[in-house]
């Protein structure tokens, strides 16, 4: 019997799809989940959508956090939301940070994106946003 | 032959290979919840053969590139293969960044692979405290070889000897005085030594060095520990490596040790989960809070304390 009831942690995956090498927003961000008791796995730079959707499933993650500087966020997001929907994980909830225009950030967001920070976005917000994203809202 | 005993849904399904079953499991596993429980006692009598190879050292040694060049090895050979990368929980927040898949690349659609990242969630010794459940599932999900990274903290991560079949133990070359300081704990686990990075300069003297101290015997008088040198940028060695990974699991089939390493590893798994539900339940005896005034106002000294207290719980048990 466990010594006392705690909840579990959030598992988040935190990845970088395509090739846009700016990696220090994701990387602030990893630190900030974790510094909120999350376990966060960072896939790190130039992952494919199949890699991420691979990741996502094997470690069972609650939420998937995806950052783009690319600009190619059109083609790269709703790729991985198909791919999580054909591999039985539509239900994990995704959020985006990076530079994604509104007319975009709208569109994404009628794909099932459930968050989208941009530049001005504070950690807190992204942490709160992710706990409420893991049905932990605090 | 007695008739299979119905085993429930998940573990039905886990056995059957579903990667989504096995990833659940885990979780729950790791949060200690009952259907996981639930499952690991259905599936238990079919583990226990799996070839379960930990890969121990400092950090920055090269463990996650090691595993990355054996998973590409071993999915030549045509073996399953798991790996289970260990890294630290913050004792501040709980929280933790696992890093280790950002160094394994693999074709994202090879069922042959199974790779899981686990935080210590507060246990010590270098590894998670469900790595062995985890180990198990992995084993019941056809994965006859599981990769065990520990967190790489160096002197503490002789926890792998109660987990791993073969304990490797990987260093780099000019860890000069470290390599003295460890002689006493990660030397002495050590089924097999690789050198890595031996493409630097310092690779031959460190090989040497480890061989010496490995002609002066192991844990194991009948196993003489070979010494392996890597590397993972030309690469080379990696065949060899996992030569010597084999050859010591054919020596545990060979000389009987298998049972015998399953047997203090089941003992020790046995008294640690004892000890966790004793501990629980001491920790919630009333009587506790009045046993530490004494103590504090320095009448009695902890020891005595902590002795009647255990003297008295045995009374009131008989």
């Amino acid at each position: 019997m466990p010594a006392a009831k705690k909840q579990p942690p959030i598992r988040v995956l935190i990845a970088k799809p395509g090739l846009d090498g700016h990696d220090r927003g994701a990387k602030v961000v990893a630190r900030a989940l974790r510094d909120a008791g999350m376990e966060v796995i960072y896939a790190g730079l130039r992952q494919t959508p199949e890699a991420i959707v691979q990741a996502a499933m094997e470690e069972d993650v609650d939420i998937v956090g995806l950052s783009i500087l690319s600009g190619a966020h059109m083609a790269l997001i709703p790729k991985i939301l198909e791919l999580m929907r054909k591999e039985r994980s539509g239900r994990i909830p995704v959020f985006v940070g990076g530079i994604i225009p509104d007319e975009d950030a709208r569109q994404l967001r009628k794909l099932g994106v459930k968050a989208i920070f941009g530049p001005g976005a504070s950690l807190q917000e992204i942490v709160k946003s992710a706990k409420h994203l893991a049905g932990r809202a605090s | 032959m007695s008739p299979a005993r119905r085993l429930p849904p998940a573990a039905q399904a886990l056995i059957d290979g579903d990667r989504r079953a096995l990833a659940r499991l885990i979780t729950g596993a790791e949060n200690d919840d009952p259907g996981a429980r639930e499952v690991l006692r259905a599936i238990y009598p079919r583990t226990g053969h799996a070839w379960l190879v930990g890969l121990a050292g400092p950090l920055g040694v090269g463990k996650s590139s090691l595993i990355n060049a054996l998973l590409a090895h071993l999915r030549s050979l045509g073996k399953k293969v798991a790996v289970v990368a260990v890294d630290p929980s913050s004792p501040f927040s709980g929280g933790s960044v696992l890093g280790d898949r950002i160094r394994l690349d693999r074709p994202p659609d090879d069922p042959g692979i199974f790779i899981r990242s686990m935080a210590t969630r507060g246990h010590a010794g270098g590894l998670a405290r469900a790595t062995r459940e985890v180990a198990r599932l992995l084993e019941a999900a056809g994965f006859g070889i599981v990769l065990v990274e520990t967190v790489g903290s160096g002197q503490v991560d002789v926890e792998i000897r109660q987990v791993a079949t073969t304990s490797v133990v990987v260093l780099v070359p000019h860890l000069g005085d470290e390599v003295q300081t460890l002689k006493a704990g990660l030397f002495e686990i050590a089924d097999v030594f690789c050198v890595n990075k031996s493409d630097l300069p310092g690779a031959d003297r460190a090989r040497r060095d480890l061989t010496e101290l490995a002609s002066l015997g192991s844990v194991d008088p009948g196993w003489r520990v070979p010494v392996v040198a890597t590397s993972t940028t030309i690469p080379s060695g990696i065949p060899e490596l996992w030569q010597a990974i084999e050859a010591h699991e054919h020596y545990l089939d060979s000389s009987g040790k298998r049972l015998e390493g399953e047997r203090r590893r089941l003992t020790q798994e046995i008294l640690a989960l004892a000890e966790s539900r004793f501990v629980a339940d001491l920790s919630r005896d009333p009587s506790l809070p009045r046993r530490v005034e004494p103590v504090l106002a320095r009448r009695i000294d902890p020891e005595t304390a902590a002795r009647r207290w255990w003297q008295e719980r045995r009374k009131g048990r008989a």
